[in-house]
């Protein structure tokens, strides 16, 4: 029993770094129809973003001490702005010039664009795989027979946190409101007053935000990161949002949980070798079974 | 009489394929003749792929997975079936042809099995879903080769006994079948089914409101273009001893990319060239290892941005000539 909730505390933490990656992906499907391959790199970047920024601020020098709070605040505000920029960089020079051309060439870009980062961060960063800085000092604790420790609970709570404030955002908001005009009707929303460029760099933004404080949580939890850790986890990520019904936000974040408990359990239950190819299994289920995702609605093609 | 005269043309472009190979044994170093022999499966790779990504307008971005596939069930069941065909046909040039030969068919039937397993799901639905299935599963395809321990796991295969798998790939082989694909698919594109193969690409829900099985046929597309991309990887396995995972990472279904959108997505002629410039420029980038994917990568994006029909579009380079010398015909 203990080893099952055990099993759930680790997938809960894992899928919500997923569900703040797939919240990305499935921002900019809504609007653009476009498969963002370059999220799982913007991902990538914010947690190097964030190990320099820990680095800079003087991690190391604090010791058994810990890091202070506010400056780990600092590190996560850091990485986010630093991908945002990231983010809307490539909107403005890759996305925009083709986003009128035919489907496949904004899809061939997004590759091109995810292929470039990856490598130009193994140039600039080396392959090696590098040890994230202790942030946050880990303190176990036992719960009824389940170690808890305060780097998952943390990693549970910041992406609960910036769920709340992305839900607020969108459905508060005047630019939430106008995002979700957009993405509703992009030809409508421009009619109506609405800057479409402005709410669509907007999206990016904000999508490639929650993908930094993800890549600075997976950190956290994985203890090392590398230039190529995106791809994966970006792909797992797309399929939580493709599982919970692409465009759709909360099913982004109910995708990701599932994913990161599907995978945890077939670690702790089958064999760790198959944790990888339990999502691609999950997503040619669920394209066969409901291609619109779990709360995704069936809408009729426009011709 | 047509029977005939094609027999006569086969026969003499095999004698003169069989005269080229015989001479580059000769004349060339082991090295460029590498290169020659890599150019031509690279045709056969870009030739496959472009019949999915270009002529039917669906993304594949995992064909290395396939040409893994092949490459495995020709090398395994062609070292199992080789002392089989000895002892039939008596040890020979004969013998040896036969076991290639089935070897590679038996690899592409493999990899388009495969194809259809990944494509008749995806496939039903847009497009882009096809990208990131393929992705992961080319990532898959490799994991397990990776732990499949009869077949060698991270090491690799190489074949039962220890001087490897037999050198089969020759140059008359390659650039056999490198033109047999090559004629099998261009008939297909220009065949009633190669039209409404271009009628998915260009609008699906037109070319399902005239009664194109759609569906069918781009998992009929997806599975042909994996069987080729298995003989690719086939004859690629008995170009040296042996063949590794690492072999068919996801850098090769990108260097396939670049390609096929280097000649022109959805020409025949433009995957050819782009094959072989692909086979040349990454020779003569061997020293730049590290910068390579960085500048495909910024090549990809840049022909999105400028060209995005790539050098010669969706025309062909026959096409191309002929119309060049009726305009002159006209100046004069």
């Amino acid at each position: 029993m203990s080893t099952f909730l055990q099993q759930i505390l680790n997938g809960l933490s894992l899928g919500s770094i997923y569900a703040l990656i797939a919240l990305g992906y499935t921002m900019v499907y809504g609007i653009l129809k476009l498969i963002n391959f370059a999220h799982g790199e913007v991902f990538m970047i914010g947690a190097y973003a964030g190990y320099f920024a820990a680095l800079g601020l003087g991690v190391q020098t604090y010791g058994t001490a810990g890091f202070p709070l506010y400056l780990a605040l600092t590190v996560l505000v850091i990485a986010m702005a630093v991908a945002a920029m990231l983010g809307v960089a490539i909107e403005f020079l890759a996305y925009r010039p083709v986003r009128s051309a035919p489907r496949l060439t904004p899809l061939i870009t997004a590759i091109g664009v995810s292929l470039f980062l990856q490598n130009a961060a193994m140039l600039a960063f080396t392959p090696n795989p590098r040890p994230y800085p202790p942030i946050l000092r880990e303190v176990r604790f036992e719960l009824g027979g389940v170690i808890v420790t305060n780097v998952k609970l943390t990693i549970f709570v910041v992406a609960i946190a910036l769920m709340v404030g992305l839900n607020w955002f969108i459905q508060r908001t005047w630019t939430g409101k106008a995002m979700r005009a957009v993405s509703t009707n992009m030809d409508a929303a421009r009619l109506m007053g609405i800057d479409t460029d402005r709410i669509i760099r907007a999206t990016f933004a904000v999508g490639s935000a929650l993908a930094a404080a993800g890549g600075i949580l997976f950190g956290l939890d994985q203890i090392t990161i590398n230039p190529l850790m995106g791809m994966l986890t970006g792909l797992k990520a797309f399929v939580a949002a493709v599982l919970g019904g692409i465009g759709n936000i909360r099913g982004a974040v109910l995708g990701g949980l599932l994913i990161g408990l599907a995978e945890q359990m077939t670690a702790g239950y089958l064999s760790p070798d198959y944790r990888d190819a339990i999502t691609f299994v999950i997503l040619i289920i669920i394209l066969m079974l409901r291609p619109e995702g779990l709360l995704g609605v069936v809408r009729p093609e426009k011709v | 009489m047509q029977l005939l005269r094609r027999l006569a043309i086969a026969s003499a472009t095999g004698l003169l394929l069989y005269g080229i190979g015989l001479w580059l044994q000769d004349g060339l170093i082991e090295y460029v003749q590498r290169i020659v022999l890599l150019a031509g499966i690279n045709v056969i790779l870009a030739v496959g792929l472009n019949l999915i990504n270009g002529t039917t307008g669906q993304f594949s971005i995992g064909h290395a997975g396939f040409m893994a596939v092949g490459a495995y069930g020709a090398a395994f069941f062609g070292v199992k079936l080789g002392p089989v065909v000895e002892r039939l046909l008596g040890p020979g040039v004969v013998a040896n042809a036969v076991t290639f030969n089935a070897a590679l068919l038996i690899g592409a039937a493999l990899a388009g099995l495969t194809g259809l397993l990944v494509g008749a799901p995806s496939l039903r639905l847009r497009g882009d879903y096809l990208a990131v299935v393929t992705l992961g599963f080319g990532e898959i395809i490799r994991i397990s080769f990776n732990n499949a321990h009869f077949l060698g796991a991270a090491t690799g295969y190489f074949g039962d006994t220890p001087a490897g798998l037999p050198a089969y790939t020759s140059f008359f082989w390659v650039y056999a079948w490198a033109i047999a694909i090559v004629i099998l698919i261009r008939n297909l594109t220009f065949s009633q089914t190669g039209r409404s193969l271009a009628a998915i690409r260009e609008d699906e829900i037109a070319a399902e409101a005239m009664a194109t099985p759609t569906t069918r046929l781009k998992v009929l597309a997806f599975s042909i273009s994996a069987a080729s991309a298995g003989i690719a990887g086939g004859l690629f396995a008995y170009m040296q001893s042996g063949i590794r995972p690492e072999d068919f990472r996801f850098d090769k279904s990108i260097d396939m990319i670049v390609m096929i959108i280097i000649g022109g997505l959805g020409s025949i002629s433009g995957a050819i060239v782009g094959g072989i410039f692909v086979a040349v420029t990454l020779e003569l980038m061997r020293d730049l290892q590290q910068y390579r994917l960085v500048l495909y990568a910024l090549l990809l994006i840049i022909i999105m941005l400028v060209r995005p029909e790539g050098l010669l579009g969706s025309r062909e380079l026959s096409t191309a000539i002929r119309a060049r010398f009726k305009r002159a015909k006209v100046a004069k």
